[in-house]
């Protein structure tokens, strides 16, 4: 058997269609609910007309009926309030927020009582509650249907918050955020949605661990760290600097909160030097805090100060070649990682 | 299937059932015709047990030790919160007899979330008071370990899934317990309360939509007790009516007099077989009154007459059920006096043991922020 018929490439919205599947199977208290989430309401003739704005849920109103696969009005703080309730109740909701800029609707569900009830009813209450949404730039949709926003769940003590980066994490934080007994966010980009990767994915079920970073590649000149889309772009920017010579670490971080410092602090005392590349916001951001992190506990390693790689204060623009100034490219990261280097 | 009942019509009102006079509310109260919601609703409980089933002598001596239990504890925690004990304590001093009524039929699977202003809920719920008045004053010994307080009480095991201190915020979450019981193929059913001034929050009209549409066992509670803080309800409230919003989703409304312990035993009754029955939500909007002010430091008579709480409190819920239970000969006043007598222990029980226990140790600041993390 030769390796290439041993690897399984599935696309990243394959990959999450499949981990909903397969926890639908493990688990009857899973639930899904969302907009057009099935599509088609309750006709007969038209079930699974859609199977989910970004066709994550394909088929799963067919395998697992109405009952758990649940088209949703366009209610955000309705039904992301009703995922709330039913995970502090006893079922497993997944609620599909369709793209993360519609959070401003349904902030007080998630900051105030997801996030919040574990503490405020000490300890007595939990909320297994799933969020996957859609996040990032670079598919032409403005400003309302573009941003990242990441960081603003990841400042709420009580939240998780996961950002794969390709379809084997993006199965596998999938049914570790389902399995998880508190609120997890699980940020999923939409350029990286229709992709498939070299990566092998399993067909059976698995989990990767929330709150681990994954070692891209290891080097010895510089780290590049990655979250979500970024991760694919620094591999892109460290082909370009091992043309160069440089030995290029590159660290998927994955998960935002809990954020695996331990494995960021040792990258970056190996190799003293750092360019974070993120697609969020650039104030108060992961970034920045990244940067301080690294500033503050590795100061006396560093070779250089921690750079930041991610779109200027700005709204996403529609215009195409105005958006493509917005998004970190291969480009940026390797002018910043050899402003660092040299 | 068009279930009516209690809507806002033309026909005369029906006061002075229970010898009570007429109100003078501005939107004009509906006593429900009792007979009429039992004739379409015909009582069927698949074999459920509801605590009370109907107005006797036990239910209505328990709402009675309920309600005067929930105004003891509301005196002694605005004592509490005048020596300096805590902070932002909203009274429930007056509006005793909805929860209470409502209560009587749900039992410690069925689940109630709350407001800001939730003591009350709770009690009839039937929390502990001693770990209740424990979590006012910050102790350990408390229902959220002394973290949440008196705006966030909760016991799972009782049924309370919390008060919560966003106005409107438990709407949503009401409707998602709801659905838990659809999906598990339970027959739980899940009461929300709010006041008038969450009326107007868009929450309720979401949840009124999805609970109309997946036909969800909730009961949607308005507490109107006239103030929205310190905005009169004939002010914030478009229409003059909370039950009336909701025929805009297809689902029962119905306004009650909620100072008349018996009518919210009665109409809720019938909510709670609806939900129980798969029949699904209903709105209840329970005309009652806050006698102290929005968080106890405000003094009401800045935005209301002497006149006005001088009616208002002539209509005490309590002493409107002392008056039925002694004019039905269900209990004596002798009787009665034993009740209050055991309120009042019960109290000071809680008092003391609250104010005896400990404060939370240092390391509860950072424990129970995650399940794991």
């Amino acid at each position: 058997m030769t390796q290439a018929q041993t690897v399984r490439q599935i696309s990243f919205i394959q990959a999450i269609n499949e981990a909903l599947r397969q926890e639908m199977h493990r688990d009857p208290d899973v639930i899904v609910m969302g907009e057009d989430i099935a599509g088609g309401g309750e006709r007969e003739d038209f079930q699974d007309a859609w199977g989910g704005p970004m066709r994550l849920t394909k088929g799963l109103v067919n395998d697992f009926g109405r009952l758990r696969v649940r088209d949703t009005p366009i209610s955000e703080a309705g039904f992301v309030g009703a995922g709330v309730g039913a995970a502090a109740s006893g079922l497993r909701p997944v609620v599909d927020l369709m793209y993360v800029s519609f959070y401003g609707v349904c902030a007080d569900q998630i900051t105030n009582n997801a996030a919040k009830m574990h503490y405020m009813f000490g300890g007595k209450v939990k909320v297994p509650l799933t969020i996957m949404t859609g996040i990032g730039a670079g598919t032409n949709s403005a400003a309302q249907h573009s941003e990242t926003l990441y960081s603003i769940f990841t400042h709420f003590p009580g939240l998780k918050c996961v950002v794969p980066s390709n379809p084997y994490n993006a199965k596998g934080l999938m049914a570790a955020a389902i399995r998880d007994d508190d609120p997890v966010i699980v940020f999923n980009n939409r350029q990286l949605m229709g992709l498939r990767f070299e990566d092998n994915v399993p067909e059976e079920s698995y989990t990767v661990e929330i709150g681990k970073s994954e070692l891209k590649t290891q080097g010895e000149d510089i780290t590049l760290l990655g979250i979500g889309y970024t991760t694919r772009v620094c591999m892109e920017a460290a082909a370009l600097l091992e043309e160069r010579g440089y030995s290029v670490e590159v660290l998927d971080l994955l998960s935002l909160s809990p954020m695996d410092e331990d494995a960021i602090l040792s990258s970056v005392k190996k190799t003293r030097k750092i360019v974070i590349v993120d697609e969020d916001y650039p104030r108060c951001s992961i970034a920045t805090d990244i940067s301080a992190l690294v500033a503050e506990e590795a100061f006396d390693y560093l070779d250089a100060p921690p750079k930041r790689v991610t779109p200027p204060h700005t709204q996403v623009p529609y215009s195409r070649p105005l958006e493509a100034l917005f998004v970190p490219t291969k480009e940026k990261v390797l002018a910043a990682a050899l402003e660092v280097l040299e | 299937m068009s279930i009516t009942f209690g809507r806002f019509s033309n026909q005369p009102a029906e006061f002075g059932k229970f010898g009570f006079q007429k109100l003078n509310w501005h939107a004009v109260i509906i006593a429900p015709n009792l007979k009429s919601i039992s004739a379409i609703v015909p009582a069927l409980r698949r074999g459920v047990e509801m605590p009370y089933e109907e107005l006797n002598k036990e239910s209505l001596l328990w709402m009675y030790e309920t309600m005067v239990t929930i105004r003891r504890f509301e005196e002694q925690s605005r004592r509490e919160a005048d020596a300096g004990k805590l902070r932002g304590m909203h009274s429930s001093i007056g509006q005793e007899a909805v929860p209470t009524g409502i209560c009587a039929h749900l039992n410690e699977k069925d689940y109630v979330l709350g407001t800001h202003r939730s003591h009350h809920h709770c009690i009839a719920k039937g929390l502990d008071i001693n770990e209740m008045m424990a979590e006012l004053l910050g102790k350990s010994t408390g229902t959220g370990k002394g973290k949440g307080g008196t705006m966030h009480i909760a016991d799972i095991n009782k049924g309370m899934l919390g008060a919560n201190g966003v106005v409107g915020s438990n709407i949503p979450v009401a409707t998602g317990v709801a659905l838990t019981a659809k999906v598990k193929g339970t027959d739980q059913v899940s009461v929300v309360f709010f006041g008038d001034g969450a009326s107007s929050q868009g929450v309720l009209h979401e949840s009124m939509n999805l609970a109309g549409i997946w036909k969800l066992p909730v009961i949607f509670v308005c507490e109107n007790n006239r103030y929205a803080e310190a905005t009169p309800f004939e002010y914030s409230v478009a229409g003059g009516s909370v039950a009336n919003r909701a025929d805009g989703y297809g689902i029962p409304g119905v306004t009650i007099d909620g100072q008349s312990a018996l009518d919210v035993f009665e109409v809720s009754k019938e909510a709670v077989s609806r939900a129980r029955m798969g029949e699904g939500p209903t709105l209840i909007e329970a005309q009652t009154y806050r006698y102290q002010g929005h968080f106890g430091a405000d003094d009401p008579l800045g935005y209301r007459s002497k006149e006005e709480q001088e009616y208002y409190m002539s209509r005490d819920c309590i002493l409107m059920l002392q008056k039925h239970i002694l004019d039905g000969a269900y209990a004596n006043e002798t009787q009665l006096a034993a009740i209050d007598m055991k309120c009042i222990e019960a109290v000071n029980t809680a008092t003391e043991f609250a104010n005896n226990s400990p404060f939370p140790d240092p390391k509860e600041l950072i424990t129970d922020v995650y399940v794991t993390y």
